[in-house]
């Protein structure tokens, strides 16, 4: 037996090694490390290391910078007056439109509490100095030189001015590791801006990154913006993501789409982040002061808007003016007003007036009470005296039609009562969107009339001649043998003249 | 080209100073996190496990090579977002390998340590890859010409790196 152990010891050796730590890789992986119960070992080993690498690595950052600010700071600082001249108008203007910019956000974040959503804004970032990275390109890691003791916590978002970088995932006292996005096992909610289709963002192999699952769509292009959507409850929504670069077919998951995305931030690149510590509706007293007065400077240009435009325009009416017989005449030819405007006066009363109807008991049935819609003329009342004969011009829709008596009044006929259908009257204006029968007629020997009646129907006209005795002539109508309709008046012809008793057709 | 040990003084064990065992391993983990910061393609380079070959190999004492190898990985692992244990599995079999191996064969030819380096990184990417991919279950990705370009540029690297531990021997 001990010559067993002495003889494959190495192996045996070897074998106890990879069976701890295949017993160690097999508890983390069946435990999610935020549950896990050994986290603290796990976290305490990274500590470890982590307290070791990072030291040596902050100092050499530190010289580095040390080296870099000496150049920059000190030896080359041609035109930097210049610069910083134009950086504080630089400032100003972006003040201002932040201010602008934060009243549009505060107007979409009432309106969207309104509509039960909890919006978060970037209130407060804390900027940090990338001094590592993972050192494997299977992790896409970075180290920072803030950890918990500068206000860091796990799952923060890290960003840049171009877009977004990752997340925390381990916090040290001193140093805080970040997720980056490229990274497989990453993974943030996003939004293709303009076709507004969502996804998940993931890391690809060799630190590409795409958007996974997402349904064909021949309305992506390439250049398409990508913002965050907010729904990962990481990272804040609308922070720049990137831009697609292709699409591709998901091979695992046929007939979906990997849309391929080109970073808005330059990850392979980094030097500072900012790691967004605070996400709050509330806004800074900077902002509250720019918010002001950027709505002071606005009133103040909306009030000079409305004085110049007062001057141009004509403004109030002028009731002592004369009563505008003739708009058109006010107009030049460019449509400009020549005068004043005056309120038009109407020309008849208003019988829309509530109670002006009467009572049900009272109504004949077939008759209407109503004025026609499209034409002027408006239908007799039996309460109220009857219109003058000038008013008497087109029938309605209705079907009904006026009968011109020689005495100068007007007596509603329909065109589905037999006096309107048979007799061959004198219907005024019937022909326009009536249904009542238009008619021609002619004497014939004997005293008959061969009348031509013109029927238009809703759908079709139909044409009828029908030979009356001389009983059934009206003499109204003896006296005219012919009658043509009357087109519809339109409302900016002058007013008619009043019938005259032989039908009042010329 | 020998491959096989012809001579004692091929076979012997050498030594280091201790702060060369110390500062190596630190100093290959520091830059293997640092440099790529500025210049991303380092990332390539896995100069932790040509650490361990190169110890391994001449050094020829497996079970230290073993657990050197695994601490250097655990190191490694640490350093990454992904579950200690990956790298250490990987570095420590490397290490029993390359140490197995050195007391058979020349480890201190060109040619011994450009082939022995190409197949040790192919075969500890490869146990990454299993590791990663079938007991972890993360997404991994394996193309065979980024592989084998890695290997060759790793044992390119090795070769300088390799020059310049040797000098580091402390020899009896």
């Amino acid at each position: 037996m001990e010559s067993f152990f002495s003889r494959y010891r190495n192996a045996l050796v070897l074998i106890g090694v990879l069976v701890a730590q295949l017993l160690a890789l097999a508890v983390q992986a069946r435990r999610p490390a935020a549950e896990s119960a050994d986290q603290h070992t796990v976290s305490l080993a990274r500590y470890v290391v982590v307290s070791v690498i990072t030291p040596p690595e902050r100092l050499l950052h530190a010289t580095g910078h040390w080296f870099g600010s000496l150049w920059f700071g000190y030896i080359d600082l041609i035109h930097v007056r210049r610069d910083n001249a134009g950086l504080k108008q630089e400032v100003e203007r972006l003040r201002l439109e932040q201010a602008s910019l934060a009243q549009d956000a505060q107007q979409a974040q009432r309106l969207q509490h309104m509509l039960g959503f909890e919006e978060h804004y970037i209130y407060k970032t804390v900027p940090a100095q990338v001094i590592g990275t993972g050192g494997s390109d299977q992790s896409q890691v970075l180290y920072i030189d803030k950890g918990s003791e500068d206000g860091m916590e796990q799952d923060m978002p890290v960003i840049t001015a171009d877009g977004i970088v990752g997340k925390l995932k381990d916090v040290f006292p001193h140093t805080s590791q970040v997720l980056l996005v490229t990274d497989p096992t990453s993974g943030v909610g996003v939004i293709l801006e303009t076709t507004r289709i969502r996804g998940i963002l993931k890391g690809r192999e060799y630190g590409q990154l795409q958007v996974v699952d997402v349904s064909p769509d021949s309305r992506i292009k390439a250049g398409e913006p990508i913002i965050t959507s907010g729904g990962d409850q990481v990272f804040p929504r609308g922070l720049p993501v990137g831009n697609v670069d292709n699409v591709v077919p998901d091979p695992e998951h046929d007939p979906l789409v990997d849309v391929l995305v080109r970073p808005a931030a330059k990850l392979s690149q980094l030097e500072e982040v900012l790691v967004i510590t605070n996400l709050s509706d509330a806004m800074s007293p900077q902002e509250v002061k720019d918010l002001a007065e950027s709505e002071a400077e606005s009133e103040a240009e909306q009030k000079r808007a409305s004085d110049v435009l007062a001057e141009r325009l004509p403004s109030r009416i002028d009731p002592n003016a004369p009563a505008d017989t003739n708009p058109e005449q006010l107009v030049d030819a460019e449509g400009n007003p020549l005068k004043p405007m005056v309120a038009p006066k109407p020309d008849r009363p208003d019988k829309f007036s509530p109670n002006a109807e009467p009572d049900a008991t009272e109504m004949v049935p077939g008759q209407r009470w109503a004025p026609v819609k499209e034409g002027t003329e408006e239908l007799a009342h039996p309460r109220q005296p009857q219109q003058p004969a000038q008013n008497a011009t087109a029938a309605s829709a209705s079907g009904t039609a006026q009968e011109t008596t020689p005495g100068g009044s007007t007596t509603p006929v329909h065109a589905n009562t037999p006096a309107a259908t048979a007799a061959p009257k004198v219907a005024v204006g019937a022909a326009v969107h009536s249904e009542a029968p238009s008619t021609a007629s002619e004497t014939q020997p004997g005293g008959s009339v061969k009348t031509h009646v013109v029927v238009d129907g809703p759908v079709s006209t139909t044409h009828k001649t029908v030979t009356l005795p001389p009983s059934e002539i009206p003499a109204a109508n003896q006296a005219k043998p012919r009658s043509n309709p009357q087109p519809a008046p339109d409302n900016n012809s002058p007013p008619q003249q009043p019938a005259s008793p032989q039908g009042g057709q010329r | 080209m020998a491959l096989m040990a012809s001579s004692r003084r091929e076979a012997d064990t050498q030594s280091f100073p201790f702060l060369v065992y110390v500062l190596t391993p630190l100093l290959a983990l520091g830059l293997q996190s640092f440099v790529p910061l500025h210049f991303p393609h380092f990332a390539v380079l896995d100069l932790p496990l040509l650490v361990v070959i190169y110890f391994a190999s001449t050094l020829r004492a497996p079970i230290g090579a073993t657990i050197g190898g695994a601490l250097l990985g655990l190191a490694q692992d640490a350093l990454t977002h992904q579950p200690l244990g990956v790298f250490g599995i990987a570095k420590a079999f490397i290490g029993y390998l390359a140490a197995s191996l050195g007391v058979r064969i020349d480890t201190e030819s060109i040619g011994t340590r450009l082939m022995l380096t190409f197949i040790f990184v192919m075969l500890n990417d490869a146990i990454d890859w299993i590791l990663v991919r079938h007991l972890l279950a993360e997404p991994i990705a394996w193309g065979w010409i980024y592989q084998i370009l890695r290997a060759a540029i790793n044992t390119l690297v090795a070769i300088i790196l390799f020059a310049l531990l040797d000098r580091l021997k402390s020899r009896e």
